[in-house]
């Protein structure tokens, strides 16, 4: 191959790695970039099991003040669904559940036995389930007229909404992260050009095409972004870690929903490389734009 | 294969072999020889705005000549390099080389033509973090030389002009005559149809200004066709069959009739 990756070829361009800022550059990046992917895709996983999760699963509540008639109606309401169609699961709330649940906003005190609570019938749907609710909450109406269906996905919705948008938005930043890699390149493979003007003449003077002369760049630019996006990403992927123990800590249902699944750890890895190659093809667009300006 | 043309180049002693042209190649060859391998037709070079720098050079080399090309310092010498060797093209005129016209030559295919000229610079352009080695190597590994076949010509080079201990000295570390030395086997490594040297013998002494001349005139006996811009008058009656351009204020005169057209038919014009 002509001025193939040989050492002859590495003299060319005699400069040390690292000896400009791109690499550094680059590497500040990549940090900020695989932070904003890795947000991105936890957001994007949060939501999806969010929808996926609360989105099949329906309260019945049987709100009546006499409690012979709430058992009965609960009771009923409990033993339809226990054989409806589309119902994976339906278990009534015990009392001690009931108050463990209000003892935050009642305290203790609030919590008489004389207080009405309402019948609490928590309902795993399948999909199809799902899909025939209305025909599930028509039937359980038939059997406890007090019955009131709270299905999760009406007040979810708008938080799995919230999440999307923000991991939407964590991809608009990878893009423009991206785009601005690129303009680093552009600058580097510029100076680069600039540096090395001397050379390129003699080379050109001796026959050398500018796919020749672009290869020299592209590959030292290339290698120097790939440098510097692992040194990002390595420092990313810490950063990714100790958050991800410090969302664990919080132990809060929708918070703690937030976690890197194994593709997305796979997509991060890859994003050196990626970087690698957009460096490498913009580095050779660069140049042979610069060089095409040239006799 | 490169490294035989290198060592033949490098040998003073083999006779000019002019055999009647039998294959179509050898034919095609014959043709250019006798059309001129550089013909330059009212030829003028404009920096920018200004004067022309060069003006009307209408003339021909022969394939196999040796050209003197002299003149006052500001004359034009280099600027009528630099078209010869494709670094600039002129303003107004029209210029073949090897046959083809190179004034409105794709830019793509300039590299195909620039191989097959070599450049001796008045400055040298050496790449200074190269070593001489590499420095002479280069035209070879450009052209897709295999690293095991440069070494044994590049070698043989560097022995010849001088500099056998010197294959690892960067350009910093030279001479300005061991400098100029390297830009010269690095000219004529690749055994060039044109060798286009500007002042080469500027810095060295006079005897190894002889053998510099001597190479030059065994790539000539070779085939290779020389054009050697120079200050220096006690050179032009070094090379016995060479031919004298003069340029002055821009302006070609041809004291000798060497460039008329059509050449002479024996390959000097």
């Amino acid at each position: 191959m002509m001025l193939g990756a040989s050492q002859a070829e590495r003299r060319l361009l005699p400069e040390g790695r690292l000896a400009g800022p791109m690499p550094w550059v680059i590497a500040i990046m990549m940090f900020l970039t695989a932070l904003a992917a890795a947000g991105g895709l936890a957001m994007g996983s949060a939501a999806n099991r969010l929808g996926a999760d609360l989105g099949r699963q329906v309260t019945v509540q049987v709100i009546l003040a006499d409690p012979a008639q709430r058992d009965r109606e609960a009771g009923a309401a409990q033993r339809l669904l226990a054989h409806e169609e589309g119902v994976t699961a339906a278990r009534r709330l015990g009392d001690q559940e009931m108050q463990t649940l209000l003892r935050p906003w009642l305290g203790d005190a609030g919590l008489d036995r004389d207080l009405p609570l309402p019948a609490m019938i928590d309902i795993d749907l399948t999909g199809a389930g799902r899909d025939r609710l209305d025909r599930i909450a028509q039937a359980v109406k038939a059997v406890a007229p007090h019955a009131r269906i709270d299905d999760h996905a009406g007040f979810i919705s708008p938080l799995v909404g919230l999440i999307r948008s923000l991991g939407l938005l964590a991809g608009g930043i990878v893009v423009m992260m991206g785009g601005a890699t690129a303009a680093a390149v552009v600058l580097a493979a510029r100076s680069a050009l600039n540096t090395h003007r001397r050379t390129i003449d003699v080379m050109h003077m001796m026959g050398a095409t500018d796919v020749q002369v672009a290869r020299l760049f592209q590959r030292r630019i290339a290698l120097d972004a790939l440098f510097g996006a692992v040194v990002g990403l390595l420092a990313a992927i810490s950063v990714i870690i100790l958050l991800g123990r410090r969302i664990g800590e919080i132990g809060s249902g929708i918070v703690g929903s937030i976690a890197l699944p194994a593709l997305a750890w796979l997509v991060l890895l890859c994003l050196p490389l990626l970087a690698g190659l957009l460096a490498l093809l913009v580095a050779r667009i660069t140049v042979r734009r610069a060089l095409v300006q040239t006799l | 294969m490169r490294g035989r043309l290198a060592s033949a180049a490098l040998a003073p002693d083999i006779a000019p072999v002019r055999k009647r042209p039998e294959t179509a190649c050898e034919r095609k060859a014959e043709a250019q020889r006798m059309s001129g391998i550089v013909q330059f037709e009212n030829v003028g070079l404009r920096y920018g705005t200004g004067a022309e720098t060069l003006s009307d050079l209408s003339f021909t080399l022969a394939a196999g000549g040796f050209y003197f090309l002299t003149g006052p310092s500001g004359a034009g010498k280099t600027s009528l390099l630099k078209m010869l060797y494709l670094s600039q093209r002129p303003s107004r005129g029209a210029i073949r080389l090897f046959g083809e016209d190179v004034v409105q030559l794709r830019r793509a295919r300039l590299p195909g033509f620039r191989r097959r000229i070599g450049v001796v610079f008045q400055d040298f352009r050496l790449i200074p973090h190269l070593s001489a080695f590499d420095n002479i190597a280069l035209p070879l590994r450009i052209a897709g030389v295999d690293e095991r076949d440069l070494v044994t010509p590049v070698r043989e080079m560097l022995a010849w002009v001088g500099l056998a201990d010197r294959a690892s000295a960067h350009p910093p570390t030279l001479s300005g005559g061991e400098q100029q030395r390297v830009a010269i086997a690095r000219a004529v490594i690749g055994r060039p149809e044109i060798l286009v040297a500007d002042e080469p013998t500027g810095n060295v002494d006079p005897e190894m200004a002889a053998r510099l001349l001597h190479l030059f005139d065994a790539l000539n006996t070779l085939g290779t066709t020389i054009v050697v811009a120079t200050h220096d008058i006690h050179l032009l009656s070094r090379v016995a069959s060479a031919n004298v351009m003069r340029l002055d204020r821009g302006r070609l005169q041809d004291p000798t009739g060497a460039l008329r057209y059509p050449p002479r038919a024996d390959g000097h014009a």
